[in-house]
């Protein structure tokens, strides 16, 4: 397999304190790569990293083989990389179809068109269609996307980072929160994704993390404590001393 | 095609689409002509209102962006639209193209300072950027008239046919017709993929950036786009009155067109013209009885609206917009 998604001796400083020292973790084409960590190992710092959100102090991010570490986050989407947020990030105001439709006429770089209509591009139509299918999202496509349950709503944040059609997903705790009833739905869908996309699951909960990962990066005061297959990460006793603990997986 | 992908156009479709009061509203506003002959003056006044609301409707309503200094986009369109009628060029759609470009231009150039920052951020620049020029305009007396005003203003028929006159019959048809023209393009705008844009941004400019929306760049055209709109209603103000004074720059403009906004609220179009009528309706109505305090109502009304009545006057508008298609769905099914 090739690696998609790079980063080279990536650190982040906040003041004195440093969030990520010196990661290089490689992301391989069609992987379900799980990353883990204890709270505050610098896992979401790391994703804000990848995406732009943040920029780094020192090292490089390399998507497709392209240092994309100077670039905005819009074009880094644009380049194959979307992502959900830990906490819940969407448009309020839209629904789930105007959300989907908005990132599809933005993949096709439809956005400054200040004339054009949505509905007579057939590209978007087909597009939101396929993706409102896709997620089962066709009975909710017209209620406002503030008005949906938690589930729902994560549902909706996944197929919208979906709509862009990545290369590289990232899913930043994407059952936090959610009721155990939509739950399965929630994960049954992160389980279909498309085996050409490449997924980084940043999860806590450990039954997901060894249903879903091909792949675990254990976190730990910003460093890679650890970085191999789910059985041998789970039997490894530094990473059960630091995070796993007496109740890791069996 | 599939049935879904049927339901995603029809959907699509539905929110562009006119709604029946829409279509009253401006038969309304045109039949006014006729209706109220005495008042045309005031009726006009409340066209250019409108479209200066409508411009600020533009940032904040879709974009979120907040100003308290619109005005000197207003104010840029009027002088813009003074002068050039006052050295000759008196044709009043030349003038107002001309004051479109000068205050979009200006706006563009403002642009870089209000996209990045935070709302404080662009409260302070907004209204520092206003009170330069206010305080330009002041000062280059030779080419403003400074405190007296720009005179001379000689504006010709529009289209070559129809001259301004006392009783502002030509005035209001004018402002009316660019305030139409102006909102049908907003409209058209706000309904596009670029007003998608900006709806995401407004309501999440994480998501909207993870989404791949560029949003500097999409604030800074609309911005841009918006002060052009400013400049129009400042040339509607220059040429139906044919002078322009510092006023059009004064703080109290753009906090006008702030509270008419907020009356008659943001971020569907008609706020601005809703918000438009039912100010200056308040304003000639209670200056009439009370000259000097009228000031004093009109600031106990806002309180007493932003406190208790703005819910009530959005909610029923929203409720008389979400009705009317409802109704015509039922006929035909």
């Amino acid at each position: 397999m090739s690696a998609v998604l790079q980063t080279n001796a990536l650190v982040k400083t906040f003041g004195g304190i440093m969030a990520t020292d010196r990661i290089d973790f490689t992301l391989e084409k069609g992987a379900r790569h799980a990353l883990i960590g204890p709270n505050g190992a610098g896992k979401t710092t790391f994703v804000n990293l990848l995406t732009g959100v943040l920029q780094p102090t020192s090292g490089t991010v390399v998507l497709n083989g392209e240092d994309i570490t100077q670039l905005s986050r819009e074009s880094r989407v644009k380049r194959g990389m979307a992502r959900t947020f830990q906490i819940n990030q969407l448009f309020s105001t839209m629904t789930p179809l105007a959300m989907i439709a908005l990132v599809a006429s933005e993949r096709l770089g439809y956005g400054v068109r200040a004339f054009s209509r949505l509905d007579h591009d057939r590209r978007v139509i087909e597009e939101t269609a396929a993706i409102l299918a896709q997620f089962r999202l066709e009975d909710i496509m017209d209620n406002s996307i503030a008005s949906l349950p938690y589930g729902k709503q994560r549902q909706v944040e996944i197929a919208a980072a979906f709509a862009a059609q990545p290369s590289v997903l990232l899913l930043d705790e994407p059952a936090a929160g959610v009721p155990e009833a939509e739950r399965r739905e929630l994960l049954n869908i992160v389980g279909s994704l498309p085996s050409d996309v490449s997924v980084l699951l940043i999860e806590h909960d450990m039954d997901i993390i060894f249903r879903f990962a091909t792949r675990i990066t254990v976190l730990v005061n910003g460093r890679v404590l650890a970085d191999g297959d789910p059985t041998i990460i789970a039997r490894d006793p530094a990473v059960r001393a630091a995070y796993l603990g007496e109740a890791s997986h069996a | 095609m599939s049935t879904l992908e049927d339901r995603v156009r029809a959907s699509l479709l539905a929110s562009r689409r006119w709604h029946g009061a829409e279509i009253a509203f401006w038969l309304l506003a045109l039949a006014v002509f006729w209706l109220f002959p005495r008042n045309l003056l005031l009726l006009n006044e409340i066209a250019i209102l409108a479209l200066f609301a409508l411009s600020l409707d533009l940032i904040l309503g879709f974009a979120g962006i907040v100003s308290l200094g619109h005005a000197a986009f207003l104010g840029l369109g009027a002088y813009a639209a003074g002068l050039l009628a006052k050295h000759g060029i008196g044709d009043p759609l030349v003038g107002l193209a001309f004051a479109m470009i000068v205050s979009g231009l200006a706006g563009l150039l403002a642009s870089p300072l209000i996209v990045k920052g935070n709302d404080l951020t662009r409260l302070m620049v907004t209204l520092g950027v206003a009170l330069i020029l206010h305080e330009i305009a002041n000062s280059w007396g030779s080419l403003t008239g400074g405190a007296d005003g720009l005179q001379g203003i000689a504006i010709n028929p529009v289209l070559g046919l129809f001259s301004f006159d006392l009783f502002g019959k030509t005035a209001y048809l004018y402002s009316l017709s660019v305030l139409f023209v102006l909102f049908l393009v907003a409209r058209r705008m706000m309904n596009s993929p670029f007003g998608l844009s900006l709806r995401a941004i407004r309501d999440n400019s994480l998501r909207a950036a993870a989404s791949g929306v560029p949003p500097s760049q999409r604030l800074a055209l609309i911005y841009t786009i918006a002060a052009s709109y400013a400049g129009a209603a400042g040339a509607l103000i220059a040429q139906t009155s044919q002078f322009v004074s510092l006023d059009v720059l004064d703080f109290h403009r753009s906090a006008d067109v702030m509270l008419v906004l907020i009356i008659g609220g943001p971020g569907y179009l008609y706020g601005g013209m809703i918000g438009a009528i039912v100010f200056k309706f308040l304003q000639d109505t209670i200056s009439a009885f009370t000259p000097q305090y009228w000031m004093f109502w009109i600031g106990l009304f806002l309180v007493l609206f932003v406190l208790r009545g703005r819910t009530l006057i959005h909610g029923g508008v929203k409720l008389i917009m979400s009705r009317l298609p409802a109704r015509v769905r039922g006929k035909r099914s």
